[in-house]
């Protein structure tokens, strides 16, 4: 500071003292100014205010707006609005709530498990809101409750749209459902637009295209009374209601695929490979999705949550199952295009194999072994020693580099939300999450679809688009076209992203293989060879380990939980494909005579319409 | 500072003048805090109140609040002179995140103004109404005051550069508040009336070309601010009922919890911008006026501390912070009673939200970090 003295400091402080002496005085006119403005309106205003006040007739009202309906392929309701009569109570007008809903239970159907819910809902709300103790009521209840309606003050019967899934079960997990809006979801929402809107969706695609669904909310101002009750519309500004959906599934498929699983549970995902449209996506067992909209007991909902059989789990595309020898096919294009192995190429299989200079045997399924294996054989018997040595020759890296391409490892992007995608082993991610290197060992068991891998069978069906595509890669999409209220509509995206180009032979080979699968004297899906149409596919069938030992079931139940999953990918006819499908057994068994015949049920409705 | 006298310091180690205790280790000015702990509480009952009796909006508040005085106490802990050095460099980061805003920031309500970090949505327009004053202060000090012209238009240039960032995000309120920051970092500095009564001039003329400028939706809150009858059920709505909830209160309000128009659900944003109007209600003209004096003797608090700073940049800056606590004050209130227009500005410490309380509850951490950490210096 060159020039500072104390004489400068001097000036210094006594010019900031003169200014904040001014901003002072400033500051005592403005407050004054603002006293004498609260003066006006509250001393001299007060009586007119008064009026005002007394008379404030005129207030806002939201006007929620209508939710989007959902429509399968051919048009058919997924989901609607159903006009529905709803019981509410309102705590602050109502004397005695307990006495109240004693005395309602004498009119109507209330059972404890509404009660609860209604008492738990009451902590969520503010005392004048009306709170729903039971949704829809039945005509003669409302007829009963309107006679006794003087009896009980602050209980009102509204009229609501409620939303409803005419297929219940067979679309819950795809389209998720719509359930009351808590207390997390109110941080994330626009509040405004949802002043009125009490459901919010939870899951699928209620939930993935929530802001379309939704649509704006619109306002109206009313003459209200005294006690806010109101009068008379002024005016109105109408809501935009939401958007339709239009799905790409089919929900014949959808119900063949569950009525074809019979007892098992697992889940089913069929693609159209042209578009890469969803056409069924099922995970068994399901749930009715209506119970979420009227609202679950907490006894009810724990019961769904903790069932052994998982049914809120959506398998098709959270459930992560080691593919098994499914991924067979993939493995072979690599072996073709890095030009380790050629389609006619042959290698002894004994039953069994072992890596240089060690004294573990990995075992084939087949304890005699193949003999003589060369590619399409390896494919059509589902030889595992041919794959062991043909993983091993191509080691993890390139196996992981080639296989992401199909993308394992990766959610498809597909536009439902909580999407898991899968797990493809690298070195990194064992290195990482493991802290251990890769181990030879393990990329044989690679080679089968074994160890660490696993995938969804969302991601098996895209793989098998992909393959039958010929390495035209269409990101999975379930909405197909967007109906705005206004009648236009929009398109969804078709997103693609090519695998680079590949020698057409090897395609054509592998195909050829697969086809064989089915139409080979010896192909481990032959009992599913269809006149009409070709057939190419791969069976899997995969152990599982799951069990807990401290678990607690009777002997039946832990043998059947214990046997191995069966899997089945498959898409056809193979000269022009149209459809492609993965099954995923839990507990199945073998993948040829169990998963197999529920792909082929659903490729003949799918590709002969056929009725039966 | 190095020339001080020997005499000085050998008095400040033979006879510490400074009361001893907790709050002065703490580096807390008593006084303020006793002012922005009532305000504090004053709050919370009114939002009891205003946001319908829900326990919910409460305890966010009180987590916030606790956040907000645990962030002024840690502030306090600094000497002023590291916040000078760091003056310029929260200011460049300050305009770096805004300009992230502009090109990745996060959409809410029309405009863009957040910034996702991961843990916290943060809002960079909300730095600067402290970084603003920070960088002036630290400019001008380094010079011979008042100011050359040159320094004064670099100056000038500083303020308009967040100013017009963040009213493109767009956001007027935190645009004027900001721009009220920087003009009043200068005017404390000593710049003369003749420039003060030239920019005033013009100013005001270029108001049309402002207008021009202007989104629609602001042109419009100017429009029913001028004439808020002309849209009774858009944006004039807000002014119409919180001038009726105001003055239907009186002298002695209609009591706590008893306010008919917040409660009816009249008067709309009643737990943010608009609570003042719920206290006036229930409160009526006694409560404002002890409000407004409860406010008057923060602001009086700040002014004293900063005349009695001991540099020229704690001073500009303890007096520049202490006036936009000020400007809030006046911002808001002069909205809810009908003297300004809406700009959507929260009453300091007792608006339900979080960014801006945070905000000013640091800023009386820096006037507290001025306070305690001055030299003592024989009188």
């Amino acid at each position: 500071m060159p020039q500072s003295s104390i004489k400068d400091h001097l000036y210094e402080s006594q010019l900031f003292l003169s200014r904040a002496i001014v901003s002072g005085i400033l500051v005592i006119l403005v407050l004054l100014l603002l006293a004498g403005r609260m003066f006006y309106l509250q001393v001299a205003g007060h009586d007119h205010f008064t009026t005002l006040s007394k008379d404030n007739r005129v207030k806002l009202q939201p006007l929620p707006p209508t939710r989007g309906l959902i429509y399968d392929r051919n048009g058919l309701i997924l989901a609607q609005n159903l006009p529905a009569y709803s019981l509410e109570i309102t705590p602050e007008r109502t004397p005695d709530v307990d006495a109240t809903i004693q005395a309602l239970r004498q009119i109507i159907t209330i059972t404890d498990e509404h009660v609860q819910r209604f008492h738990q809902l009451r902590t969520q709300h503010r005392r004048f809101d009306s709170i729903p103790l039971r949704v829809r009521l039945q005509d003669d209840e409302v007829a009963r409750l309107s006679v006794n309606r003087h009896r009980f003050p602050g209980v009102d019967v509204k009229a609501t749209l409620l939303r409803d899934y005419p297929q219940a079960m067979q679309t819950a997990h795809l389209l998720g459902y719509v359930g009351r809006i808590n207390e997390r979801e109110l941080d994330i929402i626009d509040i405004s637009n949802y002043s009125g809107t009490s459901y919010i969706g939870k899951n699928g695609v209620e939930n993935s295209y929530e802001s379309l669904l939704h649509g704006q909310v619109g306002l109206q101002q009313v003459e209200v009374n005294a006690k806010g009750r109101v009068l008379r519309v002024l005016e109105n500004h109408s809501p935009k209601p939401g958007d339709n959906l239009h799905l790409f599934l089919d929900i014949d498929l959808q119900r063949i695929a569950l009525e074809a699983m019979g007892e098992f549970n697992g889940a089913v995902a069929a693609i159209e490979i042209k578009s890469g449209g969803v056409l069924a996506l099922v995970s068994k067992p399901g749930y009715n999705p209506n119970l979420f909209v009227e609202g679950l007991s907490t006894e009810a909902y724990a019961a769904l949550k903790n069932s052994i059989d998982k049914p809120l789990f959506n398998r098709a595309i959270r459930g992560q199952y080691p593919p098994g020898s499914t991924v067979k096919p993939f493995i072979g294009l690599a072996g073709l295009e890095y030009g380790v192995v050629g389609y006619h190429q042959e290698t002894y299989c004994p039953g069994y194999y072992q890596l240089p200079g060690k004294e573990h045997k990995y075992r084939d399924w087949k304890k005699w072994g193949h003999a003589e294996v060369h590619m399409e054989k390896a494919i059509v018997e589902s030889c595992d020693v041919y794959y062991y040595e043909l993983a091993r020759t191509l080691g993890i890296d390139r196996l992981h580099e080639f296989l992401r391409g199909f993308g394992f490892g990766q959610p498809t992007g597909v536009d439902l939300a909580g999407e898991l995608g899968g797990l493809l082993p690298s070195r990194e991610w064992k290195r990482e999450r493991r802290r251990e290197p890769w181990y030879p060992g393990e990329t044989l068991i690679v080679g089968i679809g074994q160890g660490y891998f696993l995938s969804t069978p969302l991601q098996l069906a895209a793989a098998t688009a992909t393959l039958a595509n010929q390495g035209h890669h269409i990101r999975p999409r379930v909405v197909s076209l967007i109906e705005k209220a206004d009648g236009s509509t929009q398109q969804s995206p078709k997103i693609i992203d090519d695998l680079k180009q590949l020698e057409p032979i090897h395609w054509t080979q592998i195909i050829d293989a697969m086809t064989q699968v089915i139409e080979g004297l010896r192909g481990t899906a032959r009992s599913i060879r269809s006149d009409n149409y070709r057939i190419a596919g791969k069976t899997g069938t995969t152990q599982v380990f799951s069990i807990k030992q401290d678990e607690e079931y009777d002997e039946e139940t832990v043998a059947k939980r214990k046997r191995d999953h069966a899997l089945f990918i498959a898409f056809a006819p193979v000269e022009d494909p149209q459809i492609a499908v993965a099954v995923v057994v839990e507990n199945g068994g073998h993948g040829g005579s169990v998963a197999a015949p529920i792909a082929r049920k659903i490729m003949d409705r799918f590709l002969l319409k056929d009725d039966t | 500072m190095r020339e001080m006298p020997r005499s000085a310091l050998s008095f400040q180690e033979s006879q510490p003048a400074r009361p001893l205790g907790l709050l002065a280790w703490l580096h807390i000015d008593l006084p303020l805090l006793t002012g922005l702990l009532l305000l504090a509480f004053l709050g919370l009952a009114v939002l009891y109140s205003a946001g319908d009796q829900q326990m919910v909006l409460l305890n966010k508040q009180m987590i916030r609040l606790g956040v907000g005085f645990a962030a002024m106490i840690l502030i306090a802990q600094l000497h002023p002179q590291h916040l000078r050095r760091w003056s310029p460099w929260i200011y460049l980061l300050g305009i770096l995140m805004l300009m992230a805003v502009i090109l990745v920031g996060e959409q809410g309500k029309g405009a863009q103004r957040w910034l996702d970090l991961g843990i916290v949505r943060f809002q960079p327009s909300e730095m600067f109404k402290l970084s603003l004053p920070m960088v002036i202060a630290w400019f001008l000090a380094d010079h011979r005051l008042p100011p050359q012209l040159s320094r004064l238009l670099a100056a000038g240039l500083l303020t308009l550069l967040p100013v017009l960032l963040i009213a493109k995000q767009p956001d007027l309120g935190t645009a004027i508040l900001v721009g009220a920051a920087g003009a009043i970092a200068l005017f404390l500095a000593g710049i003369s009336w003749y420039l003060i009564a030239a920019v005033g001039l013009s100013l005001a003329a270029l108001g049309p070309a402002a207008w021009y400028l202007m989104h629609e939706y602001q042109r419009q809150r100017v429009l029913t601010f001028l004439n808020p009858e002309s849209d009774p059920l858009g944006t004039g709505y807000h002014i119409i009922q919180s001038k009726i909830a105001i003055g239907s209160g009186g002298v002695g309000g209609k009591g706590w919890l008893n306010g008919t128009q917040s409660h009816l659900e009249f008067l709309p944003e009643r737990h943010t911008d608009f609570i003042f109007a719920v206290i006036s209600e229930e409160f009526g003209l006694v409560g404002v006026l002890a409000l407004l004096c409860l406010y008057f003797f923060i602001i009086l608090r700040g002014l004293y501390i900063a005349s009695q700073a001991q540099d020229t940049f704690s001073r500009i800056l303890a007096g520049a912070l202490s006036l936009v606590f000020f400007v809030y004050l006046f911002v808001n209130t002069g909205m809810v009673t009908g003297l300004l227009p809406v700009v959507g500005v929260p009453l300091p410490l007792i608006s339900y939200g979080g960014t801006s309380l945070v905000t000013i509850l640091i800023s009386f951490g820096i006037l507290m970090s001025i306070h305690t950490h001055r030299k003592l210096l024989p009188t």
